[in-house]
C-alpha cells in the first residue's frame, strides 16, 4: 500500500481526522523546505504538500502568489524540489503531495515527471489548472506510481463530481470557497451541509477540505464533515513573517499543534 | 496550399494539439454555460440580427476597405489595401467582440463585466459595451500600461467602469490577464468574464474569433467587389491574435497567403521580445495549450514590446495550429521598424495607426520586395491617438 492509502487507512481505524499542511517549496530556501517538513510531521500533520512555485499562479491568493514569487528569485525549480525530496526521504516517511500548475510538470515532460517523482518518494500530485477533461494523460502515466489527486468546488455539479470521483486517487480535495487560496475570516455558511453531499458521492475516496482555513474553529468545523483538512496560507503567512529560525519554527509548530488538538477533540464524537 | 480541415475547434475546444480547456475546476461549469449560450445564439437568428444591427448603427461597420496608393507608391507594391479597423467605434476592432459577448452576458443574466486590458483598447471597448447595455465593469490593468496608455484609462473612466491597477509581475498583460481569472474564479456567479483576444480557456478561442470574422468577411467582400479577385497575401499584427484570425479566417480556404506579424521588441535575438510563433515552444498558460515565451524549467517569461497590446508571452491556439499546419507564416518586426511604419503611414497617408497596427505595416515594408506585383490587405486593426504620449517621449528621448 501507498504511504497516502496508508495514511488514510491509519486515520480512519483510529477514528482520526487528517492534517494536511501546505508549504511553499523553496521558501525561504530549499534547505528550509526539508526542516520544515520534518517540523510539520513532528507537530503532527498528517500529509504535506509541497507546492510547486510558478510564475502565474492563478488559483492562488496574495499569500502564496508571494512566496511563489520568492521562491523563483531563489532559482527553485521542479528538478531541485525533487532532489530535495529525495534527501528528505532520509529524514521522514511522511505522505509527500506536490502541487504544481500544469506547464511546470508538462514542460519537464509529464512520463519523466511521473517517473522521477515516484522514484525520490513523492506520493501524489494535485495540478490546479488541470480539470478531469484535460488530466487523462497524467492519469494513465501515474496509474500505480503517483496518486493524481482531483479538485472539487462549491460549482461543480453531483454529475460531474462522480466523474471526477470515479477517475481519482489518493484523495478528492474539495474547495471550500468559490475564490483562490488565501486566509478567510468566515467559511461559506452552506459548507457543513456541501461537505456531507460531497461526502457521500467520494465513497471510499478520503475527502480533504481546503482553501481559508486558518484556525483551529475553522479546522474543527470543517473536519466535522470530512475525513481530512487542508491548510495552507495561514501556514506560509507564519513561516514570511518568522522565518525558519528556532523560534520561528516553534512558532508554526505550536499553530500545527493548535489544529491537530482541535480535530483531535473531534474523535469518537461521532 | 494544404488540404487541412480547418474546421476547428473540435468539442474540447481543440485546434490541432492546441487549446483546450486548463482552469480551475471552480470555473469549469461556468465555461460549460457560457458555451452553451454560444453554440445556441450563434445560430439564432434573432441574436445575429441584434448583433448585425448594433455593429451596423453604434460601430459603424462595414468599416472601409481603403486602397492607399501612396503606400504602394512608397513601398513599390502593386496594390495595398487598408482593411479600417481603425475607423470603428472606440478605434479598434476590440469593439466587434465585447458588443458580442455583452450581448451574451446580458442574455445570460450576468449582472458585470470584468476584463483585462493592455493597450486599453479593450478596456475602453468592454467599458462601452457595459454602458451601452447598463452592466458594471471592472478592467485589469497593468500598473506599466496604466502609466504608457494613459488617455484610455481615462476614457474607461468616463465610459463608467473601474480600472484596478495591477502590479504583480511584469505589470503588463499577462499579470493583468491572472487578474482578471482570479476575479473570475470568485466572482463567477454574477460576473461574465470579456476576455479580449483568441486566448483563454475553450469556447474563448473559437467565440472570439467568430465575433471578430466580420473583418475578414468584410474584407473578402469588398475586395471582391472592387478587383473582382482575391488578394494575393493578408498582413495582420499578431499580439494574442484576434484581428489576425477575424481578417485571416474567411480566408482560409482560399488561395491567399497569410502572414501573422509578432512583435520582435529589442529583436528575437536579444531575447527581449513578444514573438512566441517565432521564438517559443508549446505549454500552458490562461487555460490554453499554444506557442508561449518560457524558459527551460516551463516558468513563463516576460514579454516586451513598445506596444503594449502584443507586450504578450502567449498567444492564441488557433494561430499555433495555422503555424504547424503551414497554413499561415509568422514574422516578427522590431520596435524600431514598427516606429519606422507608423511614421511613414503618417507621412504617406495621413492615417496615425496603434503601434500595434503599425507591426503589420513594418511587416509589409519588410516584405516588400517579394510583393511588387502582388495586391496586399493590411488589417489596420486601431488608430494610434493612443500612442502619441509614447510617441511624443521617445522624440524628446526619455522613451523605454
Ligand atoms: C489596435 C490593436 N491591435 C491589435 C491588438 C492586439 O490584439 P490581437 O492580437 O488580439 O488583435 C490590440 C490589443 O490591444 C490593439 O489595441
Amino acid at each position: 500500500m501507498s504511504r497516502l492509502a496508508e495514511k488514510f487507512a491509519e486515520l480512519k481505524k483510529n477514528g482520526r481526522k487528517g492534517l494536511i499542511t501546505f508549504i511553499t517549496a523553496g521558501d525561504p530556501g530549499l534547505d528550509a523546505t526539508s526542516d520544515l517538513v520534518v517540523a510539520l510531521a513532528e507537530a503532527g500533520a498528517d500529509v504535506v504538500e509541497l507546492g510547486v512555485p510558478f510564475s502565474d499562479p492563478l488559483a492562488d491568493g496574495p499569500t502564496i502568489q508571494q512566496a511563489s514569487g520568492r521562491a523563483l528569485a531563489q532559482g527553485v525549480t521542479l528538478k531541485k524540489i525533487l532532489s530535495t525530496v529525495k534527501s528528505l526521504r532520509r529524514r521522514t516517511e511522511i505522505p509527500l503531495v506536490l502541487m504544481s500548475y500544469y506547464n511546470p510538470i508538462f514542460s519537464y515532460g509529464l512520463e519523466k515527471f511521473v517517473v522521477d517523482a515516484a522514484a525520490v518518494g513523492v506520493d501524489g500530485v494535485i495540478v490546479p489548472d488541470l480539470p478531469l477533461e484535460e488530466s487523462l494523460s497524467l492519469r494513465n502515466l501515474s496509474a500505480g506510481k503517483l496518486a493524481v489527486v482531483p479538485l472539487a468546488a462549491p460549482t461543480t455539479a453531483d454529475a460531474r463530481l462522480q466523474e471526477i470521483v470515479a477517475a481519482g486517487s489518493g484523495f478528492l480535495y474539495y474547495v471550500t470557497v468559490t475564490g483562490i487560496t488565501g486566509t478567510r475570516r468566515s467559511l461559506p455558511p452552506e459548507l457543513s451541509a456541501s461537505l456531507d453531499r460531497v461526502k457521500k458521492i467520494a465513497g471510499g475516496l478520503p475527502l480533504a477540505a481546503g482553501f481559508g482555513i486558518s484556525t483551529p474553529e475553522q479546522a474543527r468545523l470543517v473536519g466535522r464533515h470530512s475525513d481530512a483538512i487542508i491548510v495552507g496560507s495561514a501556514l506560509v503567512e507564519i513561516i514570511s513573517g518568522s522565518g525558519t529560525t528556532a523560534a520561528g519554527l516553534e512558532k508554526l509548530s505550536k499553530f500545527v499543534l493548535s489544529l491537530r488538538q482541535s480535530l483531535d477533540g473531534l474523535s469518537g464524537s461521532e | 496550399m494544404t488540404k487541412a480541415n480547418f474546421t476547428v475547434p473540435d468539442e474540447r475546444g481543440y485546434f490541432g494539439d492546441f487549446g483546450g480547456r486548463f482552469v480551475p475546476e471552480t470555473l469549469i461549469t461556468a465555461l460549460e454555460e457560457l458555451n452553451a449560450a454560444w453554440v445556441k445564439y450563434r445560430q439564432d437568428a434573432d441574436f445575429q440580427a441584434e448583433l448585425e444591427g448594433w455593429l451596423k448603427e453604434y460601430c459603424g461597420r462595414p468599416t472601409p476597405l481603403y486602397r492607399a496608393r501612396k503606400l504602394e507608391a512608397a513601398l513599390k507594391i502593386k496594390e495595398v489595401y487598408l482593411k479600417r479597423e481603425d475607423l470603428a467605434h472606440t478605434g479598434a476592432h476590440k469593439i466587434n467582440n465585447t458588443i458580442g459577448q455583452a450581448l451574451l452576458a446580458v442574455r445570460m443574466g450576468k449582472k458585470r463585466l470584468i476584463a483585462e486590458t493592455g493597450a486599453g483598447q479593450h478596456g475602453v471597448a468592454t467599458a462601452t459595451a457595459a454602458a451601452l447595455f447598463g452592466l458594471s465593469c471592472e478592467v485589469y490593468m497593468g500598473e506599466k500600461d496604466i502609466e504608457r496608455q494613459a488617455m484610455n484609462v481615462y476614457r474607461m473612466e468616463l465610459l463608467g467602469a473601474r480600472v484596478i491597477p495591477v502590479s504583480s509581475g511584469s505589470r503588463t498583460l499577462k499579470d493583468a490577464t491572472n487578474e482578471a481569472i482570479r476575479d473570475w474564479v470568485t466572482n463567477v456567479a454574477d460576473t461574465h468574464y470579456i476576455i479580449g483576444s483568441v486566448v483563454g480557456p475553450h469556447p474563448y478561442p473559437a467565440m472570439v474569433r467568430d465575433f471578430q470574422r466580420i473583418i475578414g468577411v468584410e474584407a473578402r467582400r469588398q475586395i471582391l467587389a472592387e478587383r473582382k479577385v482575391l488578394p494575393d497575401v493578408v498582413f495582420a499584427c499578431v499580439g494574442g491574435g484576434s484581428n489576425a484570425i477575424g481578417i485571416f479566417h474567411p480566408f482560409l480556404e482560399d488561395e491567399v497567403k497569410l502572414i501573422g506579424v509578432e512583435a520582435a521588441g529589442s529583436g528575437i535575438a536579444s531575447g527581449a521580445h513578444s514573438a512566441p510563433l517565432s521564438a517559443g515552444r508549446p505549454g500552458v498558460l490562461h487555460g490554453s495549450m499554444s506557442y508561449l515565451l518560457q524558459t527551460e524549467d516551463g516558468q513563463i517569461e516576460e514579454a516586451h514590446s513598445i506596444s503594449a497590446g502584443l507586450d504578450y508571452p502567449g498567444v492564441g491556439p488557433e494561430h499555433s495550429f495555422l503555424k504547424d499546419q503551414g497554413r499561415a507564416r509568422y514574422i516578427s518586426v522590431t520596435d524600431n521598424e514598427a516606429l519606422e511604419a507608423l511614421r511613414l503611414l503618417c507621412r504617406t497617408e495621413g492615417i496615425i495607426p496603434a503601434l500595434e497596427s503599425a507591426h503589420a505595416v513594418a511587416g509589409v515594408m519588410l516584405e516588400a520586395a517579394a510583393l511588387k506585383d502582388k495586391i496586399v490587405v493590411i488589417n489596420l486593426s486601431g488608430r494610434g491617438d493612443k500612442d502619441v504620449a509614447t510617441l511624443a517621449n521617445l522624440e524628446a528621448g526619455e522613451g523605454e
